[in-house]
């Protein structure tokens, strides 16, 4: 069951990322008022926050359920 | 790139053989890795460290090309090009070793940061300047993104069991050295040439030039390595991998793993690693107003007193297991940072302070004669003072400055502060290199265990200023606000990492 709250961090967390993006750009000061280090922390941080999802998604399915070794 | 490559894997190069006891010869080995590792680390972070007069040199604000340029090479480098590095390097190393390929990352990042320290400025070239910053930038961030998960990869081959932890943390030493090197060699050259040579002549080259006399010197040793005996006897055996990168994400098995040690362990590394270190630094001189030179000496202090403790924790999670230990890491940061850091803010606060005395001066504006500039100087009860100046800039609007200097008392606990943050780190950070390379088999480590490991320092880990810089905006936000976002990511990473991994260690790294 944990599995779906990570599906639900993932999803979350670029939503809040690009509900930011959208607050600032233009009108905040700095770096974060501009578009260029939006674009590239969202176009990086996507792929990331897909991979939070498919780790949750492989929890919800048991694909981690017995010992990891490391 | 191929062609150096090529060059490289057929270079006949005299070497000894490998002593027969595999702790014998493994000193070289941990040297030849970690200088040349130290070096990258020392290379990418004094770009980091002359931001400031990079910046004023290469990208005026006022021009929006040159400034736009800035904004990539800020973001660019750390997020999207060291995950890109891991990923061509890391492929690089596991078809065709890991020796040669972090020869490669080596020569790429010594070039290019030597090359940063000959361009011309933007006054004297023109908008080339600034592109020539950034591509070389680009470089090292792929450079850097190649490097560590070779040289971990490289020491924790030719470790005994039982010992990997102990001596791959020589290697984990060598990110805080790196920074320690970076901002020693600054502090020293800027008191050689002076601070207006250093900051408005040519004295910041110094410090990208002499790397280059380093990196050769990293070249000489690690020439003279030999392969990891682990890959030597898997591309004997003709059992190497065709497409690790498609065998590392491309198939589940694998893939899975990768997700976890990101979410389970690196992510949580990258920030505790970021926060202990780097937003430190940045809280000091930024919202404690600690005068530049005192702030990083506190810094520089700190790091000697924590780094042994790299390889304290690396040989504890020998006999205790890596996870126990990077979670207790992390799961202090979560619980100490923000006291922590109000105690580094009530340090520099001067409502806490009780005056001695205090003088002011004031004299005519520079820029408007109508106007008057003024500066007082503030002594306080345990030895710190506060130098405030209010003056008009060019654009005619006043600018008041904050330079605070702490007396002694202060700035020993302020070092040890920092020294306790970093701690945090060592403990985090002691086993990781272990950690990673038991995940994972010989074929796609060099490949699945970097891209987690700079994804998490990279991203995570690099967004910390930015992340933080934006939660201040929020309404009712205070000087302590920027540490939910570290507090926030640790906290997730160490709910997965004690939920989804187990202590014990995987010996064989044969697989």
């Amino acid at each position: 069951m944990l599995g779906i709250l990570w599906i639900i961090a993932g999803v979350a967390a670029i939503t809040l990322l690009v509900y930011s993006a959208a607050t600032n750009i233009h009108t905040a000061k700095g770096d974060i008022g501009k578009p260029i280090p939006w674009i590239i922390i969202i176009a990086v941080f996507t792929p990331v926050a897909i991979g939070l999802v498919i780790f949750g998604w492989y929890s919800f399915k048991g694909e981690y359920d017995g010992e990891i070794k490391t | 790139m191929a062609a150096i490559a090529s060059t490289l894997l057929f270079l006949k190069v005299k070497r000894k053989p490998m002593p027969t006891d595999p702790e014998k010869g493994i000193w070289k080995i941990i040297t030849a890795s970690s200088v040349g590792t130290l070096i990258e680390w020392y290379d990418f972070y004094i770009f980091g460290s002359l931001s400031t007069i990079i910046a004023a040199k290469f990208f005026p604000s006022e021009n929006p090309t040159a400034a736009l340029l800035s904004t990539l090479a800020t973001f660019a480098a750390g997020f999207i090009v060291r995950p890109f590095g891991a990923l061509v390097f890391g492929r690089l190393g596991d078809i065709i070793g890991r020796k040669y390929t972090f020869l490669l990352t080596l020569i790429l990042m010594g070039t290019s940061t030597f090359l940063i320290g000959l361009v011309p400025t933007y006054a004297t070239i023109g908008a080339l300047a600034p592109i020539l910053v950034l591509v070389l930038r680009l470089v090292q961030g792929l450079a850097l993104g190649g490097e560590y998960g070779g040289a971990a990869t490289y020491v924790a081959e030719h470790a005994p069991i039982h010992r990997r932890g102990y001596y791959t943390s020589w290697i984990q030493t060598t990110a805080t050295l790196g920074l320690f090197l970076s901002l020693g060699v600054i502090l020293s050259i800027r008191r050689i040439v002076g601070v207006q040579d250093f900051e408005n002549g040519n004295g910041w080259r110094f410090p990208f030039l002499l790397s280059i006399v380093l990196v050769i010197v990293s070249i000489i040793i690690r020439l003279k390595m030999s392969e990891s005996p682990l890959f030597a006897k898997l591309k004997s055996e003709g059992k190497t991998s065709v497409n690790p990168i498609k065998e590392s994400f491309g198939h589940k098995l694998n893939f899975k793993m990768v997700l976890l040690a990101l979410f389970g362990a690196t992510m949580g590394q990258g920030v505790i690693w970021y926060t202990g270190q780097f937003y430190a630094q940045s809280f000091l001189l930024t919202k404690c107003f600690i005068d530049y030179e005192q702030a990083n000496t506190i810094i520089l202090i700190a790091l000697v007193i924590a780094t042994p403790f790299f390889i304290v924790f690396g040989s504890l999670s020998d006999r205790w297991g890596r996870k126990n230990i990077m979670m207790l890491g992390m799961l202090l940061g979560i619980l100490l940072y923000r006291p922590i850091f109000q105690q580094l803010y009530n340090l520099s606060d001067t409502s806490n302070k009780t005056v001695t005395e205090q003088t002011t001066t004031t004299g005519q504006s520079q820029v408007m004669s109508t106007a008057s500039d003024s500066t007082t100087l503030k002594n306080f009860e345990d030895g710190s003072h506060l130098t405030m100046t209010s003056k008009l800039n060019s654009k005619g609007e006043r600018e008041t400055k904050k330079v605070m200097v702490l007396g002694g008392s202060p700035k020993l606990k302020m070092i040890l502060l920092i020294a306790l943050m970093v701690l945090f780190v060592t403990m985090v950070y002691g086993p990781i290199a272990a950690f990673l390379v038991e995940m994972f088999p010989t074929k796609i480590r060099y490949t699945s265990m970097s891209l987690p490991y700079h994804i998490g320092n990279g991203i995570f880990g690099g967004l910390v200023p930015f992340i933080a810089t934006l939660i201040t905006t929020i309404p009712g936000s205070n000087p302590l606000s920027g540490l939910w976002y570290p507090i926030i990511v640790a906290s997730l990473c160490f709910v997965i990492g004690s939920l989804y991994l187990s202590n014990k260690m995987d010996e064989d790294v044969t697989d």
